[in-house]
């Protein structure tokens, strides 16, 4: 089951689950990761030990698609 | 690697950091320090010449030209300085996704050190909650640089995940967005660092040797 989840105060937070069937799911998934994206969050997909890439559209694919809040130099 | 770190952005009038342009850097760094510490040594030395019942101003220039680069070192360090730990279940449940991010060393010396090592085509990342240090290949120079999430209440963990996926997605963006705290060699960066972090230096000297040309 793929998850999209958020890092956040509490560690992190599942937003929402889907499996490549479940169109119902799938819906909630793209909507909370549109929600997300909209209110500064970025989303980042892991490829392997150290590689991990951006993405600004729901990867149905991925087995993990992480929030992360941005960065800044302090 | 995907597209240019976003954050970019807001620091559009830095020019993008690429390896060359980290040598440079690392030379201007160490003139700079040199320029710092020249003048205290040389007018000690012509006073003291001149006059040496003037050795206790002589003494407090040298000093200076010792003072100046040991600050300069320990602000290097404090950008990987331990912060108090907790282990609240925030934490644990950061730990865990951090833990899955990363391989088994890497783990292990993030439990030893709070930091977490990172090959990137720059160097040998050791990646805290709020900056990180590179070690250049060959391991003879370190960049420090001060970085972090500008978000309040963020476990430590998470804060590193949110820093090696930055930095994972774009090295040199990382390193733009970044600011530079330090850069030298890495023994005047350890006689400043926690006890606790110094074994991540050790190890990224190490990798970064591995990963060197001359190796």
């Amino acid at each position: 089951m793929a998850r999209l989840i958020r890092m956040d105060t509490t560690g992190h937070s599942t937003l929402a689950e889907w499996t490549a069937g479940d169109h119902e799911a799938i819906e909630r998934a793209v909507a909370e990761f549109r929600r997300e994206l909209d209110s500064g969050y970025y989303a980042m997909v892991t490829e392997g030990e150290g590689h991990a890439r951006q993405v600004t559209e729901l990867p149905l694919d991925a087995e993990l698609v992480i929030l992360r809040r941005p960065i800044a130099g302090g | 690697m995907s597209g240019a770190l976003p954050e970019t952005a807001a620091v559009y009038w830095r020019p993008r950091v690429d390896a060359g342009r980290l040598v440079r850097r690392g030379r201007t760094w160490t003139a700079t320090t040199f320029a710092h510490t020249v003048p205290f040594i040389g007018t000690a030395g012509l006073l003291f010449a001149l006059e040496p019942l003037s050795f206790p101003v002589d003494f407090a220039l040298l000093a200076h030209a010792w003072a100046i680069p040991e600050l300069y070192a320990r602000r290097g360090a404090n950008v990987v300085r331990p912060k108090p730990q907790s282990d609240d279940a925030p934490q644990r449940v950061a730990v865990g996704l951090l833990g899955d991010l990363v391989g088994h060393d890497a783990r292990e010396l993030h439990a030893r050190t709070g930091l977490v090592p990172e090959r990137g085509t720059l160097g040998v990342w050791l990646v805290g909650e709020a900056g990180a240090v590179l070690v250049v290949p060959g391991g003879r120079r370190v960049f420090c640089w001060c970085v972090k999430v500008p978000e309040p209440g963020l476990p430590a963990a998470d804060r590193i995940a949110h820093l090696l996926l930055a930095l994972r997605s774009d090295e040199q963006g990382f390193a733009t967005v970044a600011n530079l705290a330090f850069s030298g060699a890495p023994w005047r960066l350890r006689r400043r660092m926690h006890p606790r972090t110094r074994p991540a230096l050790a190890e990224g000297v190490r990798l970064s040797k591995l990963s060197s040309p001359e190796s």
